[in-house]
Formats: C-alpha cells, sequence, structure tokens
C-alpha cells in the first residue's frame, strides 16, 4: 500500500466514479445505446412511432442477402477502400520516410504540420475543392491545354477516378502520421550496420526499414480503410451518377426512401465488417501505440 | 556519397510535390472565391463580391452562428469531462481499467455514416429527435475521446510525487487538482479544447443525419448547396472555413506536439 501510494496511483474504482461518470455517461446515451439501438430496430418491420405496427423480422437482413444490389455495392466499396488505401501506401510512405529520415531539425517540424494541417480542416470543403480542379473547363484542363500543343479535354469530374483522387488527398496524411511515427523511432545504427555488412539499399530498405516500419503501415491501412469504405458524401460530389457505394445507399434509406430498418441492418452489416477488420489489425495497433 | 545527395534531393523535391498535391485544389478554390465568373470561367477578375453577398444569405448566417455555438457549447462540455475521466484514469488502479480505455475507440473509429445513423434511430426512438440539441449531444460524445487521449497524454508527463508532496503537506483533494495537476496538465487541456472544437466545427456526417431544415449548422448547408449546384458563393464561405480551422489547428500544435518527440 505504501508503495501504491509512493507511486501516487491508489486502488479502487469507488473514489475515481465521481470523475469517470460524467464523461462515460454521455457515451453511453450519445454512442453505446444508439448503436444497440441500431441494431434492434434492425430487426423490425418497421419503427414503433405514431401508433404503427411493427413486428420482429429478419427480413432486412434477407434483403442484403437475396438481393444482390446490396453485396455488390458492399464489394464496391470494399475495393474503393483497399484502392484508396494502397495510393496511400504508395504516395504516403515514401513522404513519411523523407520526413523522418532525410529532413532535420526546424524544416522537418515545419513540413510536418503542412502535411498534417490539411487533414484537420473541413473533409467536406476539400472535397469540394476537387470539383474546382478536375471539372471540364475547370484548372487541369485549362492548364494541360495551355500547355499542350494538342486539344485534349479533361473532365474528370464525375467518375471513379474523381472519387478515388478525392479520397487519397483526404486520408494520405493518416498514412504519412503513423508511417512517420515508427519511421522516426528506427535507429539510424541499424541502417548504418545493414549497410556496412554490404547490404545494397533496396537489401536495407526490404529487410530492415519496411519490417520495422510494418505496424505504422498496418495502423495506417486500418484508418483509411474503415472510414472509406463508409464514405458517402465523397462519393456524391465527386461521383456524381457513377459515385453510388454502399455508404451512398445508407444515406438514402435515411433521408430519402426512409426506409429506417433497412438502413439498420445495412449500417450494422458495415459496422460487423468494419469490427472484423479493426480486431485483425488491433494487436499490431496496440503494439504501436 | 553523390548517390545518397541525389536521393535525398529527389526526397526533397518529392515532398515539394506532396504539399502540392494537398494545397493546390485548396488555393483554387479560395482564388475561385475572388474570381468574378459566376461560372468559374478564366481570364481571373478580381471581385469580393462573393463574400459580399454571404452577408445576405440569411440561412447561412443562421447556420454558422448554429456552428459556433455548437461547437463553443461542446468544447466547454467535452474539456471539462474528458479532463476529469483522464484525471481519475491516471490517478487510480481497477478492475475494468483497461476496458473503459478501450471504449474511447470505437467513437472514433467506427465510421461517422454508423455512428451518425445509430444516433438517429436512438434519438428518434426516445424523443428527442432531431435538432441542436441532438447535433450537441453526438459531436460531445464525439469529441471525448480526443480530449481524453491528448489531456491522458500530457499526463503521463506529470510526476505523481508532486500530487503526493502536496498532499503530505495538506492540501485536500480539490487544492492538489486545482493548484498542483491542472497547472501542469493546462497545455494538454487547452489542446484537448482546441481538438474538441476542431471537431465540433468540422463535423458533417453526423450533424447531417441529425440536423432539420431549420435546426441546422454549416457544413450541412454547404453540403446542399453543393449538392444544387456550384456557386462563387460555396467558395467564399468554404475559403472561410478551411482558414479558421487551419488556424485552429496551428494554435493547437503550439500546445500539442503531434510528432511525439520531444
Amino acid at each position: 500500500m505504501a508503495d501504491q501510494l509512493a507511486i501516487g496511483s491508489r486502488r479502487g474504482l469507488r473514489p475515481a466514479l465521481p470523475l469517470l461518470l460524467p464523461a462515460y455517461l454521455w457515451l453511453t446515451v450519445a454512442i453505446f445505446l444508439p448503436l444497440s439501438a441500431m441494431v434492434f430496430f434492425s430487426f423490425m418491420t418497421d419503427l414503433p412511432l405514431a401508433g404503427k405496427d411493427w413486428a420482429f423480422t429478419l427480413g432486412n437482413y434477407a434483403a442484403f442477402f437475396s438481393q444482390s444490389l446490396y453485396s455488390t455495392l458492399l464489394f464496391a466499396s470494399l475495393r474503393l477502400g483497399l484502392e484508396v488505401t494502397l495510393w496511400c501506401v504508395v504516395i504516403g510512405y515514401p513522404a513519411a520516410y523523407v520526413l523522418a529520415k532525410v529532413l532535420k531539425g526546424r524544416s522537418r517540424e515545419a513540413i510536418f504540420l503542412l502535411v498534417i494541417l490539411p487533414f484537420w480542416s473541413n473533409g467536406l470543403v476539400r472535397i469540394f475543392s476537387w470539383a474546382m480542379v478536375l471539372r471540364e473547363g475547370g484548372i487541369l484542363d485549362t492548364a494541360l491545354n495551355a500547355v499542350l500543343p494538342f486539344k485534349i479535354n479533361i473532365d474528370l469530374m464525375y467518375s471513379y477516378p474523381a472519387v478515388i483522387i478525392g479520397l487519397v488527398h483526404s486520408y494520405v496524411p493518416y498514412m504519412v502520421l503513423t508511417c512517420y511515427l515508427t519511421l522516426q523511432a528506427i535507429d539510424d545504427s541499424l541502417i548504418e550496420a545493414g549497410r556496412s555488412l554490404g547490404a545494397s539499399r533496396r537489401q536495407v530498405l526490404w529487410r530492415v526499414i519496411i519490417p520495422l516500419s510494418m505496424p505504422g503501415l498496418i495502423a495506417g491501412s486500418a484508418l483509411i480503410f474503415v472510414p472509406v469504405v463508409g464514405s458517402f458524401m465523397e462519393p456524391r460530389i465527386l461521383g456524381g451518377r457513377t459515385g453510388t457505394f454502399y455508404g451512398t445507399v445508407i444515406e438514402d434509406q435515411f433521408v430519402a426512401v426512409f426506409n429506417w430498418p433497412l438502413g439498420a441492418a445495412l449500417s450494422f452489416i458495415l459496422l460487423a465488417v468494419v469490427l472484423i477488420i479493426l480486431a485483425l489489425a488491433a494487436p499490431v495497433l496496440r503494439r504501436a501505440g | 556519397m553523390a548517390t545518397t545527395r541525389i536521393l535525398e534531393g529527389l526526397g526533397r523535391f518529392y515532398i515539394v510535390l506532396l504539399l502540392g498535391f494537398l494545397y493546390l485544389p485548396i488555393i483554387i478554390m479560395a482564388a475561385m472565391s475572388f474570381n468574378a465568373s459566376p461560372f468559374y470561367q478564366l481570364p481571373f477578375e478580381w471581385t469580393t463580391d462573393w463574400y459580399a453577398s454571404l452577408w445576405q444569405n440569411d440561412q447561412l448566417i443562421a447556420a454558422t452562428w448554429n456552428s459556433i455555438e455548437i461547437a463553443v457549447i461542446t468544447t466547454l462540455i467535452s474539456t471539462v469531462l474528458g479532463s476529469m475521466a483522464s484525471l481519475a484514469l491516471y490517478r487510480y488502479e481497477f478492475r475494468g481499467k483497461k476496458f473503459l480505455q478501450a471504449l474511447l475507440f470505437p467513437p472514433i473509429a467506427i465510421p461517422w455514416l454508423i455512428t451518425g445513423t445509430a444516433m438517429l434511430i436512438f434519438f428518434f426512438g426516445v424523443g428527442i429527435g432531431r435538432g441542436l440539441i441532438a447535433i450537441l449531444l453526438g459531436h460531445v460524445a464525439l469529441a471525448l475521446p480526443y480530449v481524453i487521449v491528448v489531456v491522458s497524454a500530457r499526463l503521463q508527463t506529470f510526476a505523481p510525487e508532486l500530487e503526493e508532496a502536496a498532499r503530505s503537506l495538506g492540501a485536500n483533494q480539490w487544492q492538489v487538482t486545482m493548484r498542483v495537476t491542472l497547472p501542469w496538465i493546462l497545455p494538454g487541456v487547452i489542446a484537448g479544447g482546441l481538438f474538441a472544437f476542431a471537431v465540433s466545427f468540422d463535423q458533417f456526417v453526423v450533424s447531417y443525419f441529425l440536423s432539420t431544415p431549420g435546426q441546422t449548422t454549416l457544413p450541412v448547408e454547404i453540403y446542399a448547396a453543393i449538392r444544387k449546384g456550384f456557386t462563387p458563393e460555396i467558395n467564399a464561405v468554404s475559403t472561410i472555413i478551411i482558414v479558421v480551422s487551419m488556424a485552429l489547428m496551428l494554435l493547437t500544435a503550439r500546445f500539442f506536439k503531434f510528432g511525439g518527440e520531444k
């Protein structure tokens, strides 16, 4: 007991409760009860509001499994998540490496902040800003036609590549952040040791640097993949009619079609997929954290 | 060593390219808010008309006030509740502590689409319904984990002996907290508060599902406008939002190191 006091931590939940309760009650009311309610409603025929009749049913889940539309869209969203994550690795990892191992001192700090900064600004507005660049007669179109001798039409707006570009732009800072944190922790002497023992740059990269920074890569991938699979605003704005994904169908159930129980079932299926992915990544995340 | 030089030079060049990719669209969007053509046509002609017309847009101004109000209240509530919880998690050892810490991750990790629709269903079911109260309830819950994580990180640097010393000198729990612990963790609390403000002010998805036509926030209003068609007026209000949230984050960075360096 004396030891416990000496390090300042004290036993017992009782004295901690008054400090903990307000925050966790709030989380319960606004996050955990709603998630439970969503599961509950997903088994109903209709919302028990205004005296409407309702009954328990498996119909909402049957709809997912019987109509190929929903599973097709879920796979489209999973593919979108995979592609965006891969692009973020390809673009973000080298940047994280340069930040961690090439740049030093104040310039590193400043550039790191510049990379992270847009991530904390409004996501919706950043997606909208791509509309200015990608549309026909937009900046990309005008600039390329001014430089190139022949006339080309760049109209990427309302296409699958536009959705990818917008999402990569939104999420690549995540990858830079997580990879930077693990790359920075790699002792430079390990790299030098490898080099002086005769390994080529490529061998050092594949045998030393990448294995040691794997936790950052996996953490970043999980943090990007999960929200992209659930994205709906980005495909709506940049994808137009081609931008129908699993997320947009869920959105429709709540704001257009008003089939909330079906929306709840679709949301819950997405949640299950997300939880499986997070569970797979959890051991690595914990070690990285 | 010449190869090393060249590779490092390439690396620096690559970072410049990445920054271009990250910032060019935003800069172009901002530039277009000062362009006279309503159809974003070039050549560029300077005007501030689009900003002036924002002042006539009552709907947008009302939504802006809602956003600010909700962000301020969210900041106050989540900073106080979050700091309290962080203190408890720091001071006391009890069973289930790991579990309580793990509970902070679902609000961050689960896509907002799921959280938002779940809140909509639940708030409707219990009679809170949609509107500003529902949005506030949601925003505080989303901001709390960030505050707790940031304040806890700061608490890791706090020597518990200081609390013990104050206690053995006769200070009671309240005095220890207010005079010893709080001054030390204040940068963390301020950073947590700024995070909370940013989470709330930039939040779109959850607000979108919880808003009603009269009771809405700025991002929701912008989304509705974008879907009707683009006008430079959207560029103007978007530029204002970007400048405000980036300034906020620069301010946060003064109090909280993102890089994890000492």
